[in-house]
């Protein structure tokens, strides 16, 4: 038996970037379905690219943390707000819809 | 030549932007502004930031319209309490605005269920509302084709409107056959004969017994060729209309034969051939219809 409550895990990470887009309408992408996830960007103050993950799949932080950090590197952003909702989708489909959300940025 | 771009394979937001004139979609109700299900987080589950339903304006073909579409992806299109009445106030606000016609992208499996009373609730003030558009003389039109099919609440939401649209591969029918499998037993319903499903409850069928107006192919081009064809397609509800409808389908409850399979009751509307209907194509399906 898990000692962990049911429920959504709620997780944050905050990113110093360099590349603050322009203004721009927020973007979504995916859908909030099994093994699938919504990504949404909208732009923020300050410097930071920060993240706030909404999961249905709790204990995953630690990987959550590595994926966004390689995302980070990918695109290193400034002044971006990150939201996602995840029903269990694996870090290769999360790291997919984070790249398909910043091509929407950039090619709206 | 333009490669064809599948409907049921679109996601709700793609095949809005597809089907209406180019960038002339405006949202009501954006996922920027949060306006998700009190409910769902409550359960476990994942909120979506639009609810599963997109909402707003746009031109088609020229003409204001008010569309919306549901998101098959996310509970299986199920409508909550504010799914539901995001729907409700679209169609309130085009009694005010008046546009040209109101269209519902329709991919559900009805109420969802997460959501209980609040749920119900919302599809049956979706069906008041409809119906009020329909009254103010303004044309609701239903597409039907995602993978999720139309069903439950949302299947008589469809069969409120005044004109309805399916693809060979899109499904509209009450209960789902998972539902009537497991209340009734699969030697009444076996819902993974994947043909029995689509001859019972898919466009073809629903095309040959006059309960949906138009049967193309699973095709985006096709459905915006249809839902503007569909503008002009008004049909006026009266007491003489209801009661020629109940008679219609009375007769044919009566007439069914025993146990039928869909093919006989093809075959008992006098559609020639019946049983090579489902290997046949849309366009070849339409020059069938005799009801």
């Amino acid at each position: 038996m898990s000692d962990m409550l049911p429920g959504i895990e709620v997780l944050s990470y905050s990113f110093t970037g360099q590349h603050r887009p322009g203004p721009f309408s927020p973007v979504l992408v995916g859908v909030v379905g099994s093994g699938n996830l919504e990504v949404m960007l909208e732009p923020a103050d300050g410097p930071a690219c920060t993240v706030q993950v909404e999961t249905s799949a709790r204990g995953f932080g630690e990987i959550w943390q590595a994926v966004l950090r390689d995302f980070h590197r990918r695109h290193p952003l400034a002044g971006v707000r990150v939201s996602i909702h995840d029903m269990g989708a694996t870090p290769a489909v999360v790291g997919l819809r984070l790249d398909q959300a910043v091509s929407e940025l950039k090619h709206p | 030549m333009s490669i064809s771009i599948s409907y049921a394979e679109c996601s709700a937001r793609e095949r809005l932007n597809r089907l209406v004139d180019p960038a002339t979609f405006h949202e009501w109700l954006p996922p920027a502004q949060r306006v998700m299900s009190p409910h769902l987080a409550q359960l476990g589950v994942p909120c979506a930031f639009d609810d599963g339903v997109v909402i707003g304006r746009a031109n088609l073909a020229g003409e204001p319209v008010f569309v919306a579409a549901q998101e098959g992806a996310f509970m299986g299109g199920g409508v909550g309490e504010v799914h539901g009445a995001k729907l409700v106030g679209w169609m309130r606000r085009a009694l005010r605005d008046r546009p040209a016609a109101v269209l519902l992208l329709a991919e559900s499996g009805g109420v969802r269920l997460h959501e209980a009373n609040a749920g119900l609730i919302a599809v049956s003030e979706v069906m008041r509302a409809l119906l009020d558009v329909r009254a103010a003389g303004i044309p609701v039109i239903v597409l039907i084709g995602g993978a999720n099919g139309c069903f439950g609440g949302m299947g008589i939401v469809a069969r409120c409107a005044d004109h309805v649209v399916m693809s060979d591969s899109g499904r509209l029918a009450m209960s789902g056959p998972e539902v009537i499998e497991a209340t009734h037993g699969v030697e009444e319903f076996d819902a993974r004969d994947r043909a029995l499903v689509w001859r019972t409850t898919g466009g073809k069928h629903r095309y040959l017994s006059g309960d949906c107006d138009v049967l193309i192919d699973d095709d985006m081009q096709a459905f915006r060729a249809a839902a503007i064809a569909g503008l002009t397609r008004a049909s006026a509800i009266s007491l003489g209309s209801l009661e020629a409808e109940h008679r219609l389908l009375a007769d044919r409850l009566r007439n069914a034969p025993e146990g039928a399979d869909a093919i006989a009751l093809w075959q008992q509307f006098g559609v020639a051939d019946a049983a090579q209907v489902p290997d046949l194509d849309a366009a070849a399906v339409r020059a069938l219809r005799v009801v």
